[in-house]
């Protein structure tokens, strides 16, 4: 709960990682290269008060996550969205285990979702099943850019990837986190392409598909989308360390999703370790649209802040908000 | 961008010189710009042979490698066509395809044999798709433009503008270069407010489709101030070949105080 001006705000940060990218756990170069560009954001992007060095950011354990988002970082609520990477590093890049055995210690503050491979086909089908059982999952988080073999990425609107999708429905999994890297087969297309996303959204209406970091760097596609799916939502990865240094960008972002979508449909989420909750949570809650832009975008009010930062993946998640920090009118649909 | 016009007109004399030159005319698809400016040309030497080595390097190791693809076979081919140059060698640096790039190059595989089986059937339809991004984009800035100056005219109203309606000024060149690359029609007579064809909209049409055509610039700009963000962190040196993307009016906090 973070406590300003009067005002209590619940809150969910609704993408963390548990991720151990340390040299002996490095596969190849690329587990060093993923590595270093996660670095390589977290310093263009952070305060210099919030820099970390090289040696943490490869790795920090439970202890300093439940210190950073909990202890010092205001947030009520943190869902692991782990992004496996198995052709980089040796166990996988976020830590299924320590995680998960975390999210065991801590469910009233953490819980742990999963992802899959639709290239594993029917034996990653059984395998999400027996997941779905032993994890309890509520949603699952797709990295599409994933390597495997000698394929370098897959689309929501494969074959296969709609087995796993109505293996999901079917196992009550339905937040669907997706997040859109470059490296797409056929390299013809957009890397970035939202299409698929549409397609799937259009076909399983009754899951809820939250796209990471906005469709960023599509933002126009991902809003084009998100407008005419009311099932696709806004997950805030990445673009709300803007705050900071482009605070007039952020302010754009957040007016063009506010416009195309809706204040129901964005979702809050540090993308922890690559920033810290705590400082993107004050920021926020002090932030408003600069005067001079409020002509094309509207004030952001309270009651939006409220729901992005903690209401709006509460009722995706049926989160328990209590009494006093929730609003009349309940957020999310 | 006008503002570095002059010094590309500028006589080149030594093959370096020419070459640098050349490679203004390469841009990222992406962002909208010359690689040049964009500080993505890490160094060009010209040995006594007349054989030309270009390094490029790019804000991360994951940049989609399509698009690093294209650069670089552009880049290599403007090279290439310089009078009087002999053997050309671009080398892609610190991606993470830069082994697989950097051999289709040196053996001029083209696209195809360049990535196998991951190449379809080629990327004319992707860069397509960027330059009608790119047109979008320059047709709201100079739209938009025309709407702060003239408080009295409405967004529907901009139906009826036409190209010959706008100021001669910067935007105006940009949306007239972006037209001809799409081969739409450039006479003063067109109407700007056009959709990727070059049909017009209908007016009560426009307010959103402005709307949308905004969101499209909004995405270029971040992204064009964010990769040069990240090439400056990953290579400091980067810093003194980057030219300022027009007005960043998304930057407040001093660059260099964050970038370690």
């Amino acid at each position: 709960m973070y406590a300003k001006d009067g005002e209590n705000y619940f809150i969910v940060d609704a993408h963390v990682a548990l991720w151990d990218a340390r040299p002996s756990n490095q596969l190849n170069i690329h587990g060093k290269q993923f590595i270093d560009c996660f670095y390589d954001y977290h310093r263009n992007l952070s305060p210099e008060a919030e820099l970390w060095p090289y040696e943490d950011f490869l790795y920090y354990g439970g202890r300093r996550l439940m210190k950073d988002l909990f202890d010092d970082g205001h947030v009520d609520h943190a869902i692991f969205q782990p992004a496996h990477l198995g052709a980089f590093f040796d166990s996988g890049f976020g830590q299924a285990e320590e995680a998960f055995a975390l999210a065991q210690q801590h469910p009233d503050r953490l819980t742990y979702n999963h992802c899959w491979d639709p290239r594993l086909e029917q034996k990653g089908i059984e395998q999400l099943r027996r997941d779905a059982a032993r994890f309890g999952l509520k949603g699952a988080k797709l990295y599409t850019a994933e390597w495997h073999g000698d394929s370098r990425g897959y689309k929501l609107d494969d074959t296969w990837s709609y087995r796993y999708l109505e293996a999901a429905r079917e196992l009550g999994i339905k937040n669907i986190h997706i997040h859109k890297g470059p490296t797409i087969r056929p390299l013809d297309r957009d890397a970035f392409d939202v299409a698929d996303v549409d397609k799937a959204a259009s076909d399983f209406p009754e899951l809820n598909f939250v796209v990471e970091h906005c469709g960023l760097p599509r933002l126009e596609d991902f809003c084009w989308i998100a407008t005419q799916e009311p099932n696709v939502h806004a997950g805030l990865a990445v673009a709300m360390p803007f705050i900071h240094r482009r605070p007039r960008y952020f302010a754009q972002i957040l007016g063009e999703l506010l416009f195309w979508l809706d204040e129901n449909r964005i979702q809050f989420s540090s993308d922890y370790a690559l920033w810290t909750p705590r400082w993107l949570i004050e920021r926020f809650v002090d932030f408003q649209i600069p005067e001079d832009m409020q002509g094309e975008y509207p004030p952001i009010t309270v009651e939006q802040k409220k729901k992005i930062l903690g209401l709006n993946a509460a009722a995706l998640y049926d989160i328990p908000v209590p009494a006093d920090l929730a609003l009349a009118q309940p957020a999310g649909v | 961008m006008a503002a570095h016009a002059p010094a590309r007109e500028k006589r080149a004399t030594t093959l370096e010189e020419r070459a640098r030159q050349a490679l203004a005319g390469v841009v990222d698809p992406e962002l909208d710009e010359p690689i040049t400016d964009l500080g993505f040309v890490r160094s060009v030497e010209a040995d006594g042979d007349h054989r030309l080595t270009v390094h490029l390097r790019l804000p991360t190791s994951f940049c989609a490698p399509n698009f690093a693809y294209l650069m670089a076979s552009d880049a290599k081919d403007v090279l290439t066509a310089l009078p009087g140059v002999g053997a050309v060698t671009v080398l892609l640096d610190d991606h993470h395809d830069s082994d697989l790039i950097n051999r289709g190059l040196a053996t001029d595989a083209g696209y195809r044999g360049t990535f196998g089986a991951e190449a379809g059937n080629g990327l004319e339809e992707l860069r397509l798709i960027f330059r009608r991004k790119a047109h979008a984009a320059a047709m709201e800035r100079a739209l938009s433009a025309l709407l702060r100056q003239d408080p009295s005219l409405t967004e529907e109203r901009l139906h009826d503008i036409v190209l010959g309606d706008l100021p001669s000024t910067e935007a105006t060149s940009a949306l007239l270069r972006r037209r001809e690359a799409l081969g739409l029609g450039t006479s003063p007579s067109d109407p700007v407010m056009v959709d990727d064809h070059g049909l017009p909209y209908q007016a009560g049409e426009i307010p959103l489709r402005l709307r949308f055509a905004r969101s499209v610039r909004l995405s270029i700009d971040g992204n064009a101030h964010f990769c040069r963000a990240l090439l400056r962190t990953r290579y400091p040196d980067a810093a003194q070949d980057q030219s300022p993307r027009q007005e960043d009016s998304t930057l407040v906090t001093p660059e260099k105080e964050h970038t370690p």
